[in-house]
């Protein structure tokens, strides 16, 4: 078993490698002179001969990539050149917003989808499981920014239920923390919770095919038992996974979700550091968001020895 | 003589009808797709000739709700809603079905030369992996801040996550069948290898990529609106619907129409694109479909 888990640590060493080279690469990828790009359009050669010494532009590009590995096991993500702060000082500042809309997404989706999805392959064929089908194809398709507006125009400008926009700290009491991120979390929700009860039911749907599965009902138990205690925990490891991949697509979505409810997380700093063409940051920020989804999947991997005991090779 | 090949024609003529019926009964979602699907292009070629020049400033009436002249009402530069819904339905199927060529015919290529040239394989794989540990949207939005808006940037810059996704599904369909018995015999007789990959490995591949062509276009649709509502897709004057709800999200609280026209549009054409999907995967794959029922 520990075998098993060195392994799947080890496997995550090249894709991170890959990250990072791309990551360092797209500075490098830029049509014509990166410097210049940062720099924009209205900026005179001192400017961009400033940024270059900055960056260390100057210098033969294995250096330039060695020095910024260096610095990366040190923890410096760089210094932005918009504010002139590092990096990583700016990245943890917006870190609680982020790190909270996507936990209670995480939450409501799994407490929805999970149940939904074992329901409907229960009571497969039925209005249950139609309505389910329909919600996973209308969560799938309908962005979540119309999603976002749609609960914004009902539930905050018509019912005034919830602030229209904002994020207010938990620090500053949990009740309007709680109805700040209401609405982002059930917005951006719909997605993953569409992915997710679609997967449960598809695996649950095989799993009650099993013959233990009727030898359970055969002995007396109640459907209650047979679905929690045999069918769900059979059927977790596809569920288990799709929500590691399924991050992946929650990363996407605050990203938007953010802009569309005015939330100061990591997904406004991204697309305020795109507008100001400033590197260091997205180059930062993709770092730790693909960090984040490759710890999460390894995660979920080990977790698979827990649900399914013949995993361990 | 003649009679009889007229006979013959129309009884060939009306078993293709009969067929085609039989087809649209058992497979609805495919024909429903189909035909809003052709609506939407229909809208999209024949732009010009049912909309107004999207791009005329009409201060006069800035903001206005919808009425009998501008349908869909105007927006703060008195620009006809109706008009910018109608072309940009243009921009999103052109992004839409350019990124599910492009990106199923490289991850086809590359994904062929993988699951059969053993060397290559791990080396590629290693970088898929690695390129789909970034979310797509970042992704995307990072190549946009390198390319600099345009519509052909935007395609680019989708397509480019989308490829690894492609070469894992092309990949997993090599291995499979490089293994069937047809195979080893045409690989026993001295078949070249790109023979072998023509001939006996390319057209089953087909079905798969038909379903995955289909939701890489639904999703491209989506993030194309994603990326010009975050301010990093076609750019500002291009009548799209990301553009368009990117625009009025400033006045949605006291003018709801200029985000719904464009959010109803684009949830229609994603719900329809994936609609397709999910009928061409149970027509072309009926594996998969009975796993799914």
């Amino acid at each position: 078993m520990y075998g098993y888990i060195i392994r799947r640590v080890l496997a995550t060493i090249p894709v991170m490698v890959v990250v990072g080279i791309f990551v360092f690469l797209l500075l490098h990828l830029t049509p014509g002179d990166p410097a210049a790009v940062i720099a924009g359009d209205y900026a005179s050669p001192a400017d961009i001969a400033r940024i270059r010494a900055k960056l260390g532009l100057d210098l033969p590009i294995y250096i330039q990539f060695g020095k910024w590995v260096w610095a990366l096991s040190q923890g410096d993500l760089g210094i932005s050149i918009f504010s002139n702060l590092p990096v990583a000082q700016l990245i943890g500042q917006r870190l609680e917003p982020t790190l909270m809309l996507s936990l209670a997404t995480i939450i409501i989706a799994i407490a929805i989808a999970v149940p939904l999805g074992v329901i409907a392959a229960w009571r497969a064929g039925t209005v249950v499981d139609r309505f389910t089908m329909l919600f996973a194809v209308l969560g799938f398709s309908v962005p979540i920014f119309v999603i976002g507006y749609a609960l914004m125009y009902v539930f905050a400008i018509k019912l005034g239920w919830f602030p229209v926009q904002g994020y207010v700290p938990l620090a500053k009491g949990f009740w309007p923390f709680l109805q700040s991120i209401t609405l982002p979390s059930v917005a951006l929700a719909m997605l993953y919770t569409a992915l997710i009860a679609r997967i449960t039911r598809a695996s649950v749907l095989e799993v009650l095919t099993e013959d233990y599965i009727r030898t359970a009902r055969a002995k007396g138990l109640t459907s209650t038992a047979v679905l929690m205690r045999h069918a769900l925990k059979n059927a977790a490891v596809p569920i288990i996974t799709i929500i590691g991949i399924g991050i992946a697509l929650l990363i996407g979505g605050v990203v938007v979700t953010e802009s569309v409810f005015n939330i100061p997380g990591l997904g406004r700093l991204t697309v305020d550091s795109i507008l100001r063409r400033d590197y260091p940051i997205i180059q930062g920020i993709i770092l730790v968001f693909a960090g984040v989804y490759v710890i999460v999947n390894l995660l979920v991997d080990i977790s698979y020895t827990f649900f399914d005991p013949r995993i361990r090779y | 003589m003649t009679a009889t090949t007229g006979d013959l024609d129309i009884g060939a003529s009306r078993g293709r009808l009969d067929k085609t019926l039989e087809f649209a009964r058992r497979n609805p979602t495919v024909v429903i797709g189909v035909t809003i699907l052709t609506i939407m292009a229909l809208i999209a070629i024949f732009a010009p000739y049912i909309a107004r020049d999207p791009l005329l400033l009409d201060p006069v009436v800035r903001l206005e709700p919808p009425s009998a002249a501008n349908w869909f009402g105007t927006d703060h530069l008195g620009r006809d809603v109706y008009a910018r819904t109608v072309f940009g339905t243009r921009i999103s199927l052109t992004v839409g079905l350019s990124v599910a060529l492009l990106s199923t015919s490289i991850g086809l290529v590359i994904g062929l030369i993988a699951g059969y040239v053993r060397i290559v394989d791990a080396l590629v794989m290693r970088i898929m992996d690695g390129l789909m540990a970034i979310p797509g949207i970042l992704f995307a939005i990072a190549l946009m801040a390198l390319f600099g808006s345009s519509v052909q940037n935007v395609i680019i810059a989708i397509t480019v996550p989308e490829v690894p996704r492609v070469v894992r599904l092309v990949r997993a369909v090599v291995l499979t069948i490089r293994e069937m018995p047809y195979v080893e015999a045409a690989v026993s007789v001295g078949t070249r290898l790109p023979k072998i990959l023509i001939r006996h490995i390319l057209p089953n591949t087909f079905a798969p990529l038909m379903v995955q062509a289909t939701y890489v276009c639904a999703s491209a649709v989506i993030v194309e609106a994603l990326l010009s509502f975050l301010g990093a897709g076609t750019p500002p004057e291009v009548p799209s619907w990301g553009n368009m709800m990117a625009e009025g999200r400033v006045y949605f609280q006291i003018k709801p129409w200029l985000l719904f026209f464009p959010g109803l549009m684009l949830a229609i054409m994603v719900l329809t694109v994936n609609v397709l999907g999910d009928g061409l995967r149970d027509t072309l794959d009926p594996r998969i479909a009975r796993r799914m029922k």
